[in-house]
């Protein structure tokens, strides 16, 4: 077994009488990628929240690469990378420019933010958008920039808020690819989807359903368990008990 | 400090690139400056008068002719019973009735006493208060002739009269773009650095990309400043082109130190883009800020001292001036252009908007938080 680099016990956050996570526990390998299902309203970009140091939670404990999640919050941040579920780099910025910010706020030197931001434009194919606005480019490419923006620091650990959420099926495979290349590089991934065939690309997976974890293995023992053939169907029996959702 | 020098390339490339704003920035301060010192006038002109003559007689005519040649009152009614006079008023074609009696000069002559009946409409109070001043006026100066014409001059001046004779000082032909350009200078600084600072955060958060600021590292005075620092630019190249408009179109300069006068603006702008920053960090949406904005812009301006002064307010609102930071600025503006004062003279206010400076910003960053 390698280090973890995440570590939850009975982690819950609650808003009100409304319990949005209720009793998390579980753990993440360095260079794991570790698949965050649930239906929608399940809870998981709370918890993703609580995991990233943008929300503190309301009772257990959590570390994020050997750092406490209600204490170490700005430590926190400098170990991960966050993408999340709403586009949020500058549309009035070039994807040049956004690189440039991102990788000045977290501190690389400027030669640094050079090498990277050449590298990181070669990979995704944007050397013709360089000097482009971000909100002209088609939503594909902005997925595969801002999740680029999210490792330019190179993190420990990055956390993927449904990144795929409206890509058609060809970028969605280049995404993966980019996951790919960061955990060959030991980066941990944490990453939400609704998508089954992606569930299918992760090393382990958790289940939400109402705000707790229902489920969590690899993706082969899932489906032994509830003998059923695939992701799908994993999903729909455990998630067709859940009261909340849209 | 190179997070600062990040955030600010951005800020700019930001601002620059939104043509609106920058349009405008540079625009307004010209068109306001240009526009509301000319029509925005305390003096009262055009005072609709209905007669109601129930004399005709030479002398009635004779006052007559001097309210009307005094270039204040518009005649629009003459000669109606009180009841049609009246009408006037309530359709608005009056603002103000005079009514002679029957035996007017007969009265006044011989038994050298009259009176006249002046009715007000009091629906535009400032109207209505200045016509009636300026009649009262006419009446009493007409008045002072009958009585030099008719009364032969005793021994011993029966009546001792009173001339008042006023002379305004710092501004002597009480010219009102000398005193209203100075508080319009002041409106628009605030109005830069208040609202573009409030919106700015605000804008950030309702676009969501202040989630990707608030997951970074970066340092919460950091990002304030880097807010700050770009608005307290613009403010001042704001505070420029006013100046040279009202040079320009006004020949104001300032009388007194321009140096100081920028030193307070600087100190000023810092205080009054801390505010916004403290408004933004409330709110979750810029339509939320914007109405909060206004809601204290409007108690700012109005009681600032620019329309009304303050000295005439009762003491709770004088305490409230206080706190105003708007109030502070129209009244250094107005000491350092027109009066010419030195540092000594507005030391305290500086003082008063510096503390301003240094609560409000503080506040801002206690108030902004990166974890919920």
């Amino acid at each position: 077994m390698g280090e973890t680099v995440i570590k939850t016990d009975k982690l819950t956050k609650r808003f009100g009488d409304f319990i949005a996570a209720d009793e998390i526990t579980f753990e993440v390998e360095k260079g794991e990628i570790f698949g965050f299902l649930g239906a929608n309203g399940a809870g998981k970009t709370t918890a993703m929240r609580m995991l990233c140091g943008l929300s503190i939670p309301s009772s257990g404990s959590a570390t994020i690469a050997g750092f406490d999640v209600y204490k170490q919050t700005e430590q926190i941040k400098r170990n991960i990378g966050y993408m999340s579920q709403k586009f949020s780099l500058y549309e009035d910025l070039t994807v040049i420019e956004n690189i440039k910010f991102f990788g000045g706020i977290y501190g690389l030197t400027n030669l640094q933010i050079k090498t990277k931001s050449d590298e990181l434009l070669h990979n995704l194919g944007l050397e013709q958008e360089a000097k482009k606005l971000v909100a002209s480019l088609p939503l594909g490419w902005k997925q595969k920039l801002s999740f680029s923006v999210a490792v330019l620091h190179e993190p420990k650990i990055v956390f993927l808020d449904e990144p795929t959420g409206g890509v058609d099926p060809v970028t969605r495979r280049q995404f993966w690819d980019l996951i790919y290349n960061a955990a060959d590089r030991g980066v941990t991934i944490f990453v939400t989807t609704h998508y089954m065939d992606e569930a299918e690309y992760c090393n382990r997976i958790s289940l939400m359903v109402d705000g707790k974890i229902k489920a969590l293995d690899t993706p082969r023992n899932l489906k032994n368990t509830f003998g059923v053939e695939t992701m799908d169907e994993v999903f729909y029996k455990l998630a067709r008990g859940a009261k909340r959702g849209d | 400090m190179r997070t600062i020098k990040f955030l600010l390339q951005k800020e700019f490339r930001q601002i620059f690139r939104n043509r609106a704003i920058l349009a405008m920035v540079m625009v307004m301060p010209v068109m306001q400056l240009l526009i509301l010192p000319l029509a925005a006038n305390y003096e009262v002109k055009n005072v609709n008068i209905a007669v109601i003559d129930n004399d005709h007689s030479s002398y009635s005519q004779k006052l007559i002719s001097k309210i009307t040649a005094s270039g204040y009152f518009k005649l629009t009614g003459y000669d109606f019973s009180f009841k049609e006079a009246f009408k006037l008023i309530e359709s608005d074609k009056a603002d103000l009735i005079l009514e002679i009696p029957h035996g007017f000069e007969r009265n006044l002559v011989r038994e050298d006493e009259q009176k006249l009946f002046i009715a007000v409409n009091a629906i535009n109070g400032t109207k209505a208060n200045l016509g009636g001043v300026y009649l009262t006026g006419i009446i009493k100066n007409f008045n002072a002739d009958v009585r030099v014409q008719l009364v032969q001059p005793g021994k011993f001046n029966q009546q001792p009269t009173i001339t008042i004779a006023s002379s305004n000082w710092f501004n002597p032909y009480l010219n009102y773009h000398v005193f209203m350009v100075p508080g319009i200078l002041a409106i628009l600084v605030t109005m830069i650095g208040g609202f573009l600072t409030a919106l700015n955060i605000v804008k950030e958060k309702e676009v969501g990309t202040i989630e990707q600021i608030n997951v970074t590292p970066i340092k919460k005075h950091h990002f304030i400043l880097g807010k700050l620092i770009p608005f307290w630019i613009l403010g001042n190249v704001v505070f420029t082109l006013g100046l040279i408009v009202s040079w320009l179109i006004y020949g104001i300069t300032p009388l007194g130190n321009i140096l100081l006068l920028y030193a307070f603006i600087a100190v000023y702008l810092l205080a009054i883009s801390g505010f916004g920053l403290l408004i933004s960090t409330f709110c979750d949406t810029q339509q939320q800020a914007m109405f909060v904005m206004f809601f204290f812009m409007m108690v700012f301006i109005l009681m600032g001292g620019l329309f009304t002064s303050i000295d005439s307010m009762p003491d709770w609102a004088k305490f409230v001036t206080k706190f105003n930071p708007v109030a502070y600025l129209i009244d250094v503006m107005r000491m350092i252009v027109l009066k010419g004062s030195g540092f000594k003279d507005i030391a305290k206010q500086l003082g008063t908007i510096g503390l301003f400076a240094v609560v409000l910003n503080s506040w801002a960053i206690i108030n902004y938080k990166k974890t919920s």
